[in-house]
């Protein structure tokens, strides 16, 4: 090897040590995990069984034949479908906004831009729980309800899978609108004055201009905020009560308080199985872009 | 009719509604923090009680002090592992392992936060009952660095990709060491990418929750760790309080953050 590579080795080496050992090799182990035997009081036996994931869709009976059981694939369902239209209400708020800041002067634009990136780097634990103060039973809303003569609990909406959906498209609208103005900004709005020459009307501008040209931004917030909602924790557990479980919820309880460990890495791997889903339809459709920065 | 080209009615108003509705939760949430009402929903007027409450109740102050301690070392471990990271990557060219280690950098980005939170804590506990592997609170310290790193990383790489080599090959020219050039001439304009790697590697350490709240155990308790706590103990003003607090320490670092990595900053 040439000394010039074996010093970029070195550079790298750090990183790949410490990213390594308490990064990768956790996942390894939890992929060995979800194919052995659960402890009942915490931790694994180690012995071989694949039953974590039998226990997806089958339940045991008593004399050990399996009946169908649809409560973890209601979670599932339940987790894509949020985390599905989680991304479409994002797309649908995002666009118009990053259209419109994209669309300012440069020194309104950075302010605006700032203004999103406050809450993006704000801590999500507490995002999610000032929708508590505004959605429950004497919140804000139905306080001021009851000032004008409604009944008190008109308003409440906490526990709800509607107060799950508020708190995710909330959580993650940052990670949507930020990518599109990226990929707007840089458009060449004469595309468009030539399009409005050529006797398009406003409308037809932004179906066959704009929104083309914004399709890297979109396919990348749509990534950035699908990711994380699918596996979301904070907005079911607060918002939802524990009663509206997601994939997040399901892993962290198997953890917390069912010590099913096997069972709760095999849930991990069926999340990390979506994730790679959808990076591969990302990289599909967005062939040579590389991956978008940014989103935890 | 050209005059009309790209604009649409309602923009203004629904970007208008959509800052709302991100500030609105926030706005709620401070000004109740200051409601001198025991009665966290019902307005009592204006106070500060609940402010010196929390700062003389015991529990916050040692969490907030393990939150500093965790953030200051992990984003200094993830910013010098991010430096040379970033040298190798940027400057070495060709380099065989350029594209799987930007992957492994980028990884902590991509696995959910719940995955790695589990992840990390069968790996902690099975490396305690294996080899007696246990550093406490370094346990939090070491996952943070993980997930700082990517953080750290991408500012510092994007300052270096904007620089040209030609000021270090003129420092070299004039029998600078490489340390010497590395130390006088690459890190002095490096600086901004790596105060805004620190930045945002410190208040994604600060902030983190999910992870820490799983492997954290008693006297390892971080800031959102307690703040949970609190929540889940019910809504009361000092929750309103603490978190009002943690909101005020991210902004400020975000507003630095905005301050030097704009594109004419020095």
């Amino acid at each position: 090897m040439q000394r010039t590579q074996i010093s970029a080795w070195l550079g790298v080496a750090p990183a790949w040590f410490v990213i390594g050992i308490f990064g990768v090799l956790p996942m390894l182990i939890m992929l060995g995990i979800s194919f052995m035997v659960a402890d009942p009081y915490g931790g694994v036996e180690p012995a071989y069984s694949h039953e974590a994931y039998i226990q997806f869709l089958f339940e045991r009976d008593l004399d050990d034949s399996l009946i169908f059981n649809p409560i973890y694939l209601n979670i599932v369902l339940r987790s894509v479908g949020l985390a599905a239209i989680t991304t479409a209400l994002c797309l649908i708020v995002g666009l118009p906004v990053a259209y419109f800041i994209a669309r300012q002067p440069e020194s309104r634009r950075d302010v605006l831009i700032l203004l999103i990136t406050i809450p993006f780097w704000t801590n999500l634990l507490i995002r999610t729980y000032a929708w508590i103060l505004i959605l429950t039973r004497n919140g804000v809303v139905d306080a001021r309800l009851q000032s004008v003569g409604f009944e008190a609990g008109t308003f409440d909406l906490l526990y709800t899978n509607t107060a799950v959906l508020i708190g995710l498209v909330y959580s993650y609208l940052p990670f949507m609108v930020l990518p599109l103005y990226a990929s707007l900004e840089k458009m060449d709005f004469r595309l468009a004055e030539a399009a409005s020459d050529l006797y398009a009307n406003r409308w037809r501008v932004a179906w066959e201009v704009i929104l083309p040209l914004a399709k890297p931004g979109i396919v990348a917030g749509c990534l950035l905020v699908f990711v994380p909602s699918i596996g979301a924790f904070i907005a079911p557990d607060l918002l939802g009560g524990g009663k509206r479980m997601m994939l997040g919820s399901l892993i962290y309880f198997q953890f917390a308080t069912a010590r099913n460990w096997p069972f709760g890495a095999a849930v991990s791997i069926l999340l990390m199985a979506f994730v790679m889903l959808a990076l591969l339809v990302y990289a599909r459709v967005n062939k040579g872009q590389g991956l978008p920065a940014g989103g935890h | 009719m050209r005059s009309h080209v790209g604009q649409y009615p309602g923009l203004r108003i629904w970007a208008a509604l959509f800052f709302v509705f991100l500030y609105a939760p926030m706005v709620v949430l401070i000004s109740y923090s200051f409601n001198t009402n025991k009665l966290a929903m019902i307005w009592g007027g204006f106070s500060v009680r609940w402010y010196e409450k929390l700062f003389t109740t015991g529990g916050i102050a040692d969490a907030a002090f393990n939150s500093l301690v965790v953030a200051v070392i992990a984003t200094t471990v993830a910013v010098v592992i991010a430096i040379a990271a970033a040298l190798v990557l940027v400057r070495q060219r060709p380099f065989g392992g350029a594209g799987i280690s930007t992957a492994l950098i980028s990884m902590p980005l991509i696995v959910p936060e719940i995955v790695t939170a589990v992840a990390t804590l069968m790996f902690f506990v099975i490396a305690k009952a294996a080899i007696g592997f246990d550093f406490g609170i370094g346990n939090i310290v070491l996952a943070h660095i993980v997930f700082c790193i990517p953080f750290a990383f991408m500012p510092i790489r994007a300052r270096l990709s904007d620089m040209d080599g030609t000021m270090e090959q003129a420092a070299r020219d004039l029998y600078a060491t490489p340390w010497q050039a590395f130390r006088y001439v690459t890190l002095p304009i490096l600086m901004p990418g790596v105060i805004a790697g620190a930045m945002l590697s410190f208040v994604i350490s600060l902030d983190d929750f999910i992870i820490t709240q799983m492997i954290s155990g008693p006297g390892t308790t971080t800031l959102p760790v307690y703040i949970y706590s609190m929540i889940r103990n019910g809504i009361t003003p000092e929750v309103n309080a603490a978190s009002t607090i943690l909101i005020a320490a991210s902004t400020v670092l975000v507003t630095i953050y905005w301050y030097v990595s704009r594109p004419n900053a020095k």
